[in-house]
């Protein structure tokens, strides 16, 4: 990599010296870390508090709080949110069932094999939502995979109505979120002395017993961490909601989207986006308290 | 946990069945689009009656296609340049340093993921459209660094932690400079952790939709705002070719992560 | 916190000194703030009668050698010991002759092409050690450099570091927990505890006359007996009663006062089972007691005896395993003899 004038270390040896070494060396510390602070300032708070501002000015009336007295207002507004919350818990719940098992069978499982299904669950991880959202489209859909095999099996005389409704918004959220549960658990789960397993059976306990009354407890900062993750994630949850569900599936991100692109509304779009912004920064202070995310990517080796 | 008889109980076996469901349910979905987009049926059928590269053809076929295949590996290259040169820099000082605040700056660095990317990407949008600067490729690679930074952090300071700092120590005390030894000691030694950040980079740039959605032009699309654009008319089958298209891409990078995590294996560890 | 404090000493050109403490003494901390790599908030550290604060650890001229050898894994072994003569821009051919130098000095001939993985940890020890000298260091700064290395291996390069110090007259500056390697390498050695210097001197000065409780126990062994001192000294010596009522002589580590409380040091190798208290031990000029043996434990080149005292505990007393030597049978009585000299007091209190 070519030295960057801006950040090269070199560059920042001429700070101060007359600062003591412990002060020179964080502020060179500091002086590198800035540009990437200053860009995500730029480019990330700063536009968000452009959101904040919109949503509660307007250059003709001043500052006003009519547009979030308009979401309490219009009961189709707080019926959205109130599906937003549902749908992001009945999510997080089906990722919960369907992850700790998976995680807890990747934990047990020798390393080696461990990591060969690993890839199982983060190919999907990695793969463009789109395109994830178009897969199961194309399995769900009138014509598609699914009732294909059922009318070809007899089970079905009329395709099932499987696509564009809350059934499935459901399958198609949980698939695009259940690789992060299965990483948060795993990650929890991978740091459990297996000698404690071991030391609850020397000491009498059962197969379920040492799980029920060992496993399950050290890996409960797993499961909320997870919980947590995915449901702070789904309440955002756009590209997924808007393909597979129909026209009363509505989300809070698919009402701001619409309110920007179509409706021109800004500033009731902005409202929206501050409230669903301020829940989602409360779930990531609960989050990074209980688990650290980075540990949840590293997991992926 | 690793004994043979601990997993052999009515119990284990109703787990590991569930599990192998789960694994199944997880990667049907891509295989199936894999298989599709080799079908020769003129509509989606599983398993295809027939195969042929037809929507292959049509996919790198048609200009509108290939020019969005230029957009996006456009503004993924930059996207790439932007967050691994900040996130280097950034990781090494989140290591390394010892100054107040150091957790908050980290978790400042990764909110862009957490912050829901509808968000981000009408903030963009806004800041963008008074700067009347959307339609730009650039405008799209510095919305997509915001989100790409958080990956880079994350790679680049995990493997700096792996690193001996004794390395660093061994260099300046045999006289090298501070830049010296960065270059010539812990770049070399980090450098497979730094290239996969740069992958990932490149890849949160090519999969991401909602602000190219919002950013990009009528001219300039990138490949995902067209499926989208596709996907709110029909379920065509060239969507599946170029859906196997960027799940080609993903593969290509989590082998060569994979291959460089391999190679590089930091020792002194 | 504080890591390290009162940390004073001088080396001499030339010399081997050594750090020597348990872990968390504060002697690694010493060392990388002589390296440049830690800050003394208050204090200086000086070469050559020059200060070295304010120069970073790349300006300091001082070569390092570290517990995990830090040999870099993508150079080859000709170019790690060549790294600091490249930095400092010497010559293609006067790099190829020095760095041809070390690799013989450290007995590495013809592994300049090879990389530090093809190599075992003792090699890769020379190498750390042949790029460090290289360059011709000012002082050559070792942490716990053969920590890692099998106790064989370890004496044997124990030699070849001492060997290959004098042989260059090269000033090292070193640092261990392990008090045996020490007493073998160093011409000085500095013990430190709690982020102190507890005690300066040749190995044989901090053996003999340790000037504290903690140094008596950190090397080598000691028995220690509580006791009260009872007048004034003869010819130096103090007379000290124990809690046990037994009474001895000995000599004070640090100025002492009558009626002060104290406690004895004796190393078990000084304390000699006799046959019956003798004429000459009645003088004074031998310390005497009776007690019984408890346990005899045969190690090798020497029996280890645990005996009792009654109300003093018990000591250990080691016998070579020499004929001549009276060796007693478990559950035997026996008198021990010792001299005054051999018996260091400390101030009681301090611990």
């Amino acid at each position: 990599m070519s030295p960057a004038p801006v950040a090269a270390p070199d560059a920042v040896a001429t700070v101060d010296a007359s600062l003591a070494p412990e002060r020179r060396d964080a502020v060179r510390y500091l002086l590198i870390l800035l540009p990437a602070v200053l860009v995500l300032l730029a480019l990330f708070v700063y536009p968000l508090l452009g959101i904040v501002e919109r949503s509660a000015y307007t250059p003709k009336t001043g500052y006003t709080l009519e547009y979030y007295g308009q979401i309490w207002r219009v009961p189709v507004y707080l019926q959205v949110i109130g599906r937003t919350f549902r749908t992001s818990a009945l999510v997080t719940l089906m990722c919960l069932a369907l992850g700790y098992p998976l995680a807890y069978l990747l934990a047990t499982l020798r390393p080696r094999v461990a990591r060969l299904l690993m890839i199982v669950v983060v190919l999907p991880f990695f793969t463009s939502i789109i395109v994830r959202t178009y897969a199961w489209m194309v399995l769900l859909g009138r014509n598609g995979v699914v009732n294909q095999y059922l009318t070809r099996l007899g089970l079905t005389d009329t395709p099932l109505p499987l696509l564009y409704n809350q059934g499935g918004v459901l399958i198609g959220m949980t698939y695009v979120l259940l690789p992060y549960m299965v990483l948060t658990v795993y990650s929890v789960m991978r740091g459990i002395e297996p000698g404690l397993i071991r030391a609850a059976h020397s000491l009498g306990a059962s197969r379920w017993q040492a799980f029920r009354r060992v496993f399950l407890p050290l890996s409960l900062p797993g499961i909320a961490g997870g919980t947590l993750l995915v449901f702070i994630l789904s309440l955002g949850f756009f590209i997924t909601p808007a393909l597979m569900g129909g026209p009363s599936d509505v989300m809070i991100a698919m009402l701001i989207e619409r309110e920007v692109e179509f409706t021109l509304n800004w500033s009731f779009a902005s409202a929206l986006a501050v409230i669903l912004l301020v829940l989602t920064l409360i779930g990531f202070v609960g989050y990074n308290r209980i688990v650290r995310l980075e540990r949840v990517f590293e997991a992926r080796d | 946990m690793g004994e043979e008889g601990q997993r052999t109980g009515p119990g284990a076996v109703a787990v590991a069945a569930l599990a192998g469901a789960v694994l199944l349910f997880l990667i049907a979905p891509v295989v199936i689009i894999l298989i599709v987009s080799f079908s020769g049926a003129d509509y989606l059928r599983f398993p295809p009656p027939s195969l042929s590269l037809r929507w292959y053809q049509r996919f790198f076929g048609i200009a509108a296609w290939r020019q969005a295949i230029g957009v996006s590996t456009q503004v993924a290259l930059l996207t790439m340049v932007f967050a691994t040169m900040l996130g280097f820099f950034a990781s090494l000082a989140l290591v390394r340093g010892r100054f107040r605040g150091k957790g908050a700056i980290y978790a400042f660095l990764l909110s862009p993921m957490i912050v829901p990317t509808i968000i981000t990407a009408i903030g963009l949008y806004f800041f963008f459209a008074r700067l009347k600067a959307t339609g730009s490729i650039l405008a799209m690679a510095l919305g997509h660094t915001v989100l790409a930074l958080p990956v880079v952090v994350i790679i680049i300071a995990a493997t700096l932690q792996g690193f001996d700092v004794r390395f660093e120590q061994a260099a300046l005390s045999l006289g090298a400079s501070r830049f010296t030894a960065l270059r010539r000691v812990t770049l070399p030694l980090i450098m497979p952790g730094v290239l996969s950040a740069a992958l990932f980079a490149f890849l949160t740039s090519f999969d991401e939709l909602l602000i190219p959605l919002f950013l990009s032009g009528v001219e300039v699309q990138t490949l995902t705002v067209r499926v989208w654009n596709s996907l709110l008319l029909e379920v065509d089958p060239t969507i599946a070719a170029v859906s196997s298209f960027l799940i080609g891409v993903t593969i290509t990078v989590l082998g060569a992560s994979a291959l460089l995590r391999g190679h590089g294996e930091t020792p002194g560890t | 916190m504080v890591a390290v404090q009162d940390v004073s000493a001088t080396i001499d050109r030339g010399s081997f000194f050594t750090l020597l403490g348990p872990s968390g003494s504060g002697k690694t901390t010493t060392l990388m703030m002589v390296a440049g790599f830690a800050y003394p908030t208050q204090g200086e550290v000086f070469v050559d009668g020059k200060p070295l604060a304010g120069l970073p650890p790349q300006k300091r001229e001082l070569g390092m050698v570290f517990q995990s050898y830090a040999v870099f894994p993508h150079l080859t072994v000709f170019d790690n010991i060549a790294f600091p003569l490249q930095i400092r821009r010497a010559r293609r051919a006067e790099i190829r002759q020095r760095v041809g130098e070390a690799l013989e000095l450290v007995q590495l001939q013809g592994y300049d092409r090879r990389l530090p993985r093809q190599l075992s940890g003792g090699e890769q020890q020379r190498v750390a050690l042949a790029r460090a000298l290289v360059f011709r260091p000012r002082v050559l700064l070792m942490d716990e450099p053969l920590g890692a290395l099998d106790k064989k291996l370890r004496a044997h390069m124990q030699l070849e570091l001492k060997h290959i110090q004098r042989h260059l007259h090269v000033t090292v500056m070193y640092v261990t927990h392990d008090q045996e390697e020490a007493l073998t390498m160093s011409d000085r050695v500095a013990v430190m505890q709690s982020g102190r210097i507890e005690q300066v001197g040749t190995p044989a000065e901090l053996y003999e006359a340790p000037a504290s409780r903690f140094v008596a126990d950190f090397l080598g062994e000691s028995n220690f007996v509580d006791g009260v001192i009872v007048g004034a000294p003869t010819a130096g010596r103090w007379l000290v009663r124990s809690g046990g009522g037994l009474e001895f002589r000995g000599v004070g580590a640090v100025p002492l006062q009558a009626g002060q409380p104290v406690t004895a040091a004796i190393r078990p190798e000084k304390l000699v089972p006799v046959e019956g208290p003798a004429d000459a031990l009645q003088t004074g000029a031998v310390n005497t007691c009776k007690g019984t043996v408890e346990e005899a434990i045969y190690v090798g080149d020497a029996t280890r005896y645990r005996v009792a005292l009654g109300a003093d505990g018990a000591v250990t007393v080691k016998v070579p395993n020499r004929l001549g030597l009276r060796r007693p049978a478990e559950g035997e009585a026996v008198a021990l003899a010792w001299s005054p000299d051999e018996t260091r007091l400390f101030p009681r209190g301090e611990t």
